[in-house]
């Protein structure tokens, strides 16, 4: 699908796609959204452009293996259950908060953390089976 | 530290295949992982085992939501065991699969993997909540469908779809169920659930949502007249993968079932009598599908089907006796259903085949290896003083006690055909002279194996060996475990204080 739209557009779609993920990402605690759609809105961004800049280019934007995002969310994920017994000696995966909000991401605290390790996987998982699918094809 | 011992067991597998997943390359970095990971995890299970044993049922409420409003972790007895022995079968198999499994294999995720299907098994074990227990039979099943499928070979492929296809069925019924569940009630804890199923004036809907579970869990468990995916699928991973599922796949779904059936739904007569029906079946028709099979691992799959059987009995029985049996027969098949699917591997890597009528003359061959399998093999059928005697004993007195004589037939005959398909196989494969087999091209046969590899596959069938014989010798210490198993189920009160604490 080498079409000059396509092309043009995808170059500006994926900053906005990703930008968008992440909105749906920090929205996901207390409304519809959260670490899942947002993997998927951001998988989305990058599939969008393989499709208009062939795969080649993806993987060089990407510059890591896509797979490489899973031990590093789950990891993550891990981390964010451990961090009530680092921090504050509460049971594991206790929600632990900032008192305080921050101006643009909200309310900073361990469900974020697990988010974003979802988040990860969900990009990795995703991109990791259509890049292949794309290359056996 | 030690208030989150109940939750070790799942959070070290969790590590582990994220460890793993992190040396994707690195096969060998992660053959050395999942070993000593193995034997951390079976110290972590020893632990817990002797905490819950010395303290009574251990708890925790994950994320410090109190109980029934967020997810708890049980180890009681039974869970504890459980998870004991799915260490002990794991460390084996882990040893086993690093000697066995192809490079082509573990290169593509085999170890990780298995690691994940560990995790979903004791998560089962251990969770107090019966939307989360839905939850790790979902891990269990995604993990195993990569596991069965893994190299892509065409009868594994087939294996597969007939697996995949019918475990994902039971899962959704399952699901049904736990929905149905939750309408009557609102809860989804288990220990609250016990309270207000107990209290719900509706006993034909309840005794529907009861069946309900009974196919959700009977497939996966591989009951009359739901089993026929595991035969089909079974023989077609490699004999480590095999060992793993013969082991301990199929034994979740009766813990599930043990489980729901001692704690939610209570006291049926009606429900106790389709589980004696279904016992007596599978008893029946797992022996007689064995009968037929020229293929080792087949005829494994079916005793397995077949000796399920012993453990609904017991189940279905539901006195203190009959389901310390039932207890007592489940930690005996978990390690020698295992071993056996082990030595079928070894029985291949020494042959090139499974097929009981072109083996023969082991015993000629390799008389001390022979010997070895001999444990697990007369294990199997109970020939005193080794395991399997001792639960069907009490079995058989129970059946006596309700004066159920088709069922003390059933067993019986089960026991009679278990011990002729044993005896059959060690004539043909042992003590038959061996037809000489044509050299198979790219296989490495065990003789010409290195050392290193030849204790890799030989070490964990002798360490399973060793733990039936201790079952068998030390009959007495696993009754006594099995006793206090079967009190606690029955009288789930004390489960259900400890869940639920002071709120009561």
């Amino acid at each position: 699908m080498k079409t000059v739209i396509l092309k043009t557009a995808s170059n500006y779609l994926l900053p906005l796609l990703l930008l968008f993920s992440f909105f749906i990402l920090l929205r996901g605690h207390y409304l519809p959204g959260g670490g899942f759609v947002g993997g998927l809105i951001a998988a989305i961004a990058f599939v969008l452009h393989a499709f208009a800049n062939g795969l080649e280019n993806t993987k060089q934007l990407l510059r890591i293996h896509p797979g490489f995002l899973m031990p590093v969310g789950l990891a993550l994920a891990l981390f964010s259950g451990f961090s009530p017994i680092i921090f504050s000696d509460l049971p594991f995966m206790t929600g632990i908060w900032f008192p305080e909000p921050l101006s643009v991401v909200g309310m900073v605290g361990s469900a974020l953390f697990f988010d974003i390790g979802v988040y990860l996987v969900v990009v990795g998982v995703s991109l990791t089976i259509i890049f292949t699918i794309t290359e056996s094809a | 530290m030690i208030q989150h011992l109940v939750l070790y067991p799942i959070l070290i597998q969790v590590f582990l295949a994220v460890v793993l997943l992190f040396c994707w390359r690195r096969v060998h970095l992660q053959k050395v992982i999942s070993v000593v990971g193995s034997f951390l995890s079976l110290g972590i299970a020893i632990w817990l085992f002797i905490n819950t044993w010395n303290q009574g049922t251990l708890t925790i409420q994950a994320g410090n939501w109190e109980a029934p409003f967020g997810i708890s972790f049980v180890s009681d007895t039974f869970a504890a065991t459980l998870v004991l022995l799915t260490a002990i079968s794991g460390l084996a198999v882990s040893v086993f699969s690093v000697g066995t499994i192809l490079p082509a294999r573990l290169k593509f995720g085999y170890l990780p993997i298995f690691h994940f299907l560990l995790l979903g098994l004791n998560g089962a074990f251990l969770t107090g909540d019966i939307f989360n227990l839905y939850v790790w039979f979902e891990v269990i099943i995604i993990s195993s469908f990569v596991l069965i499928t893994l190299g892509g070979e065409k009868a594994q492929l087939e294996g597969a779809l007939k697996y995949f296809t019918l475990n994902i069925f039971a899962s959704m019924i399952f699901l049904t169920a736990v929905a149905v569940l939750y309408g009557l009630t609102g809860s989804l804890n288990m220990a609250d659930l016990s309270i207000k199923v107990a209290a719900i004036e509706n006993r034909g809907l309840v005794e529907v949502t009861a069946i309900l579970f009974l196919i959700g869990f009977g497939i996966k468990s591989a009951l009359f007249p739901l089993y026929f995916w595991l035969p089909a699928s079974y023989h077609t991973p490699p004999p480590a993968v095999s060992a793993i599922f013969g082991g301990l796949l199929t034994k979740v779904g009766v813990y599930a079932l043990i489980r729901v059936f001692t704690l939610i739904f209570v006291g049926d007569v009606f429900l106790e009598n389709v589980i004696l029906t279904i016992a007596g079946l599978t008893l029946i028709s797992g022996a007689i599908g064995a009968l037929v099979q020229n293929n080792i691992v087949k005829i494994f799959s079916y005793l397995i089907i077949c000796h399920i059987g012993y453990v609904i009995l017991g189940l279905g029985l539901a006195s203190e006796l009959a389901i310390a049996g039932a207890i007592f027969y489940l930690i005996h098949d978990i390690i020698v259903k295992t071993n056996l699917f082990m030595i079928s591997g070894l029985i291949y890597r020494i042959k090139g085949t499974f097929s009981i009528r072109d083996l023969g003359g082991l015993y000629a061959k390799y008389p001390l290896l022979s010997l070895l399998m001999v444990i697990p093999f007369f294990s199997l059928v109970g020939i005193p003083p080794l395991s399997g005697f001792w639960p069907k004993l009490a079995l058989i007195t129970e059946s006596f006690k309700v004066d159920n004589y088709w069922l003390i037939a059933a067993v019986l005959f089960a026991t009679f055909i278990t011990f002729y398909l044993i005896a059959k196989i060690w004539s043909e494969v042992f003590w038959k002279e061996g037809k000489i087999l044509p050299k198979l091209h790219n296989f490495r046969y065990f003789e010409k194996l290195k050392l290193e590899k030849k204790i890799q596959i030989v070490g964990p069938i002798v360490f399973l060996a060793l733990v039936s014989l201790y079952i068998g010798f030390c009959a007495e210490n696993i009754q006594q475990l099995a006793l206090r198993v079967a009190k606690e189920l029955l009288n789930n009160q004390h489960y259900i204080q400890a869940v639920l604490g002071n709120q009561l």
